[in-house]
């Protein structure tokens, strides 16, 4: 027991600190612990500009009474400390009543370790050695290349969860990522190119990926946008590449899932389980147990073992999201789906690797049966309103289709559209799968989250771009 | 409360090495958030946080380092962190901290930014007025079906930072804000529209406009649809400008200057707008919701005009930056907080107003798109190219007055273009949170991409 975080709570000191949660009365109290470390390194002009560490630790308490959460966190894991974020947490949840007993904690099993290579073991000059390389490999690909910038990040965060049904889980995760930035100068003037690939893992990201790779990728993406003519604008066939397209899904459908926007009102998909929400193509997962992707878990933030979950199968909607507090408020299980940010945040539905399965159609086909359309082959960022389900997303790299071969790059652009109609319009799905890590920022909370999808065709969607 | 927080600043500052410049930064925040639905609370969250960032230099080498707690230990741990960074980092002839001359160059303005009386309102009050504006939301008008969140907030932060050259500043301001967002309409018509209300107290906060505003923005949208790409005049609502103004201050960043990731480099003295056009980043305005007295590294705040009469004047500059380019700071470091080193940042950018009332610029432009919120500000705009592609909803304006509600389209230009293009600035400045004060905006022509 008490393994991963031993040290940073003892276990008898959880359970008394349920208790004091409970002694005014309540359905259900918890003890999420954390330990945090993060280490980032930044290189810009060829030099290291900043190595960057840090450290937090502390715990949240929170108490559920109907409906009704009290939430309060510290920093100080005394005794004394946790006894009065307990009693904060409890003052807060609205009327009192009587006391109420806490379960026996009964100890999960240890989770296999997610790191091979734990990150405080590696030296930081082995660190900042990686940014070097990626700065000699960008500045390679050609003299347009003006700047490179590169950071390596990695954190480790130990996590305990207990509450009063009597779970007690742990948790060890390590992330590891590494970004390029190249800006290309050409004729059309400055433009930028990024690639931040991370994975559930420790140092051994780098048996994987190369940096001289990433900087490649991400000097190519600025070099083909000095070239870029603007994107056209209106109503057009837009084919997804592999992994670019999954964090559109994430946006357009995957929050419309998450139980408690639904329970608001403000999901699109709300009383359709069962119903035809998408084309017969689609089938879309959100899976915390995959491989070591950036989302990936073994318990997420309330000591709920991570889960795949089928949540659009063959067109048909057939499952929501769930944290604890709604899926105990409906009677049902938890899909492994409630996280925070960190001890200092309440957790709240949310996705872990959400994508879309695989289809049939070789992806060279999708392209040649589109007379006219945007290829797109990156994404940045982009958002939803869960109520309406319109969205926006960003494209970073993207071409033109004419007479079935991709032809000229354009410049970035908006798509726009809307999640269901989106997901009606899916008219080709590839044989081919890829994803994408990421940061989702529900609330204010960011966490890591990947995406992925095939090569698919979006019949109609709306390209913001500047073309006449 | 303050007082402390300094002395432990000075304490890490006065164990700098000989030949190493060492500034500690600590920070102390409480914060209360309450979130309640179908009039009852459904979360209330309280919560004291603190945390030290520790910068040290050597040889002009960088490190930093940080930790969320102020306990002894972890503060003397820190410290040797950050060292132990520091011979990580290349040497950087241009790193450095800023001096007591550089702080003395300048008088601090006095700012009154804490209210005690937050400090003393029960907690029964801010769930009071969490409940209150959901009900009012609820029951403004029949076509809203459901408040899909009401929300009260507020935080009272205290900070110090202290370096081994001397400088030093502490500060403390409180905080609290309420909004709500409004569901109006059914299934796949439905709209939604967000109201909110900030102050640095309780009794300053109007839960009222805020009902009243999430409920207009939400029913006005009923109906909307995609209109046929076009160009078109483009009237973008205050909430909407002070986003913009938000990209205008990151491009004007000169960290992003002494990298080249600009679209203004080298632009300085240039025409880059219309005459009409003056952009201020005014920190030491107290109606600001971003005002401070000093920035992140102890330096006075001052006014800054950044663009006048339509001229690029300068950019925002920090120690580092201001001597790596030779411009000097503009006392516009600024911190995400204990966790990063200070960078550069605007806090308070505001436009100098014009003499129409919205009223006004709707009837002088006769047709245009008003744009009341905007999506992808993130993903859509570059501050390097200034391509700016954003989705957008709001109604159409015809002979003056508004018309049919609009949604799912994107407005496309660049933001020199903008600039050029900027018609009619309005006489309704208002402060808003998000560091940036909203005005009513008239862009000449836009690219509108629909069906």
């Amino acid at each position: 027991m008490a393994g991963i975080t031993e040290g940073v709570i003892a276990p008898d000191l959880v359970e008394r600190t349920l208790a004091t949660a409970l002694a005014r009365g309540g359905d259900f109290a918890e003890v999420f612990a954390e330990d945090r470390q993060n280490v980032t390194a930044r290189l810009d002009d060829g030099r290291i500009e900043e190595l960057v560490s840090g450290r937090s630790r502390g715990a949240g308490i929170r108490v559920v009474r109907g409906e009704s959460t009290g939430f309060a966190h510290t920093a100080d894991l005394s005794e004394a400390g946790l006894r009065a974020a307990a009693e904060a947490a409890a003052a807060a949840s609205t009327e009192a009543g009587d006391p109420v007993r806490v379960a026996a904690l009964s100890p999960g099993p240890t989770p296999a370790p997610t790191a091979t290579v734990l990150p405080d073991t590696v030296a930081k000059d082995a660190k900042v050695a990686l940014l070097m390389q990626a700065d000699v490999a960008a500045r390679e690909q050609g003299g347009a290349i003006r700047q490179v910038s590169a950071s390596y990040a990695d954190g480790r965060r130990r996590v305990l969860v207990a509450n009063s049904d009597g779970v007690f889980a742990e948790d060890d995760q390590v992330r590891t990522r590494f970004m390029v930035s190249c800006v290309a100068e050409g004729d059309t003037g400055l433009h930028t190119g990024t690639e931040a690939p991370g994975r559930t893992v420790g140092f051994e990201l780098f048996d994987e990926i190369e940096p001289e790779a990433v900087a490649r990728v991400a000097a190519d993406r600025a070099l083909t946008l000095l070239r870029a003519r603007p994107a056209p604008s209106g109503r057009l066939p837009v084919v997804l590449k592999r992994g670019a397209g999954g964090v559109l899904f994430h946006e357009a459908c995957g929050h419309g899932l998450e139980a408690d926007l639904v329970r608001r009102d403000a999901s699109v998909f709300r009383g359709k389980v069962g119903e035809m929400v998408a084309s017969p193509l689609v089938t879309v997962i959100d899976d915390g147990t995959m491989g070591r992707e950036w989302g990936t878990f073994a318990i997420d933030d309330e000591g709920t073992p991570a889960r795949r979950n089928v949540l659009i199968e063959d067109g048909v909607l057939t499952e929501y999201m769930w944290d604890l507090v709604r899926a105990r408020a409906e009677g049902r299980p938890s899909s492994g789906n409630g996280r925070r940010e960190t001890y200092r945040h309440l957790p709240m539905v949310r996705m872990t690797n959400t994508y879309l399965q695989t289809g049939g159609t070789d992806p060279d086909d999708i392209i040649a049966g589109t007379e006219y359309g945007l290829y797109c082959v990156a994404l940045g960022g982009g958002q939803v309103n869960t109520a309406t389900g319109d969205f926006v997303f960003g494209v970073t790299e993207a071409y033109l289709i004419e007479h079935g071969e991709i032809t000229e790059p354009v410049r970035a652009a908006q798509l726009i559209g809307n999640g269901s109609e989106t997901l009606r319009l899916v008219d080709a799905v590839g044989n081919d799968f890829d994803t994408w890590a990421g940061t989702c920022g529900k609330d204010g909370q960011g966490v890591p989250v990947s995406s992925g999808q095939p090569t698919l065709r979006v019949a109609e969607l709306t390209v913001g771009g500047t073309a006449a | 409360m303050s007082e402390s927080l300094l002395d432990l600043a000075r304490s890490i500052a006065a164990r700098a090495e000989p030949g190493e410049q060492v500034e500690a930064y600590v920070s102390r925040s409480r914060d209360t958030d309450v979130k309640v639905f179908e009039g009852a609370v459904e979360e209330f969250a309280v919560a004291e946080s603190a945390g030290v960032g520790v910068r040290v230099i050597v040889d002009g080498r960088l490190g930093y380092a940080w930790a969320g707690s102020l306990d002894a230990d972890v503060v003397a741990d820190v410290l040797g962190e950050a060292r132990d960074n520091a011979r990580f980092a290349a040497p950087d002839e241009w790193n450095g901290l800023p001096t007591v001359d550089d702080a003395r160059a300048i008088d601090a303005v006095d700012l009154e930014l804490w209210r005690d009386d937050l400090m003393s309102v029960p907690t029964t009050d801010k769930v009071a007025l969490a409940l209150e504006l959901e009900r009012a939301t609820a029951t403004r008008d029949a076509r809203v079906r459901g408040v899909e969140s009401a929300h009260y907030g507020d935080a009272a932060v205290e900070s110090a930072v202290a370096s081994s050259l001397g400088v030093e500043s502490s500060a403390r301001r409180t905080i609290c804000s309420c909004s709500v967002s409004a569901l109006a309409g059914e299934g796949e018509g439905t709209r939604t529209g967000y109201g909110f209300s900030a102050g640095r107290t309780l009794a300053e906060l109007e839960p009222e406009i805020a009902a009243t505003d999430a409920v207009d923005r939400s029913v006005r949208l009923l109906g909307a649809r995609p209109i046929p790409s076009q160009r078109l005049p483009v009237v973008f609502d205050p909430l909407v400008t002070r986003s913009l103004l938000g990209i205008l201050g990151a491009a004007l960043n000169g960290e992003a200057m002494v990298k080249g990731r600009t679209m203004f480099l080298g632009r300085e003295g240039e025409e880059v707008a219309t005459p009409e056009f003056t952009l201020y980043d005014d920190p030491t305005n107290d109606l600001a919701f971003g005002a401070s007295t000093h920035d992140s590294e102890g330096l006075p705040t001052r006014k800054n005009a950044l663009i006048l009469d339509g001229q690029l004047l300068q950019f925002l500059q920090n120690t580092y930056t201001g001597r790596r380019s030779g411009k000097g700071s503009t006392g516009s470091a600024v911190r995400g907080g204990y966790a990063t080193p200070p960078g550069v940042g605007s806090r308070a950018l505001v436009l100098l107003p014009g003499e129409h009332t919205p009223e006004e610029i709707l009837a002088a432009v006769g047709d245009a798109l008003y744009v009341q919120s905007v999506s992808g500000l993130h993903s859509g705009t570059n501050p390097v190219s200034g391509d700016l592609s954003l989705g957008a909803e709001g109604l159409l304006v015809r002979g003056g007055e508004f018309a049919e509600p609009v949604r799912e389209v994107t407005i496309a230009s660049t933001v020199p273009r903008m600039l050029q293009d900027v018609a009619d600035i309005g006489s309704d400045l208002v402060w808003l949170p998000g560091g940036a004060a909203g005005v009513t905006l008239l862009v000449g022509e836009m690219a509108i991409s629909g069906v």
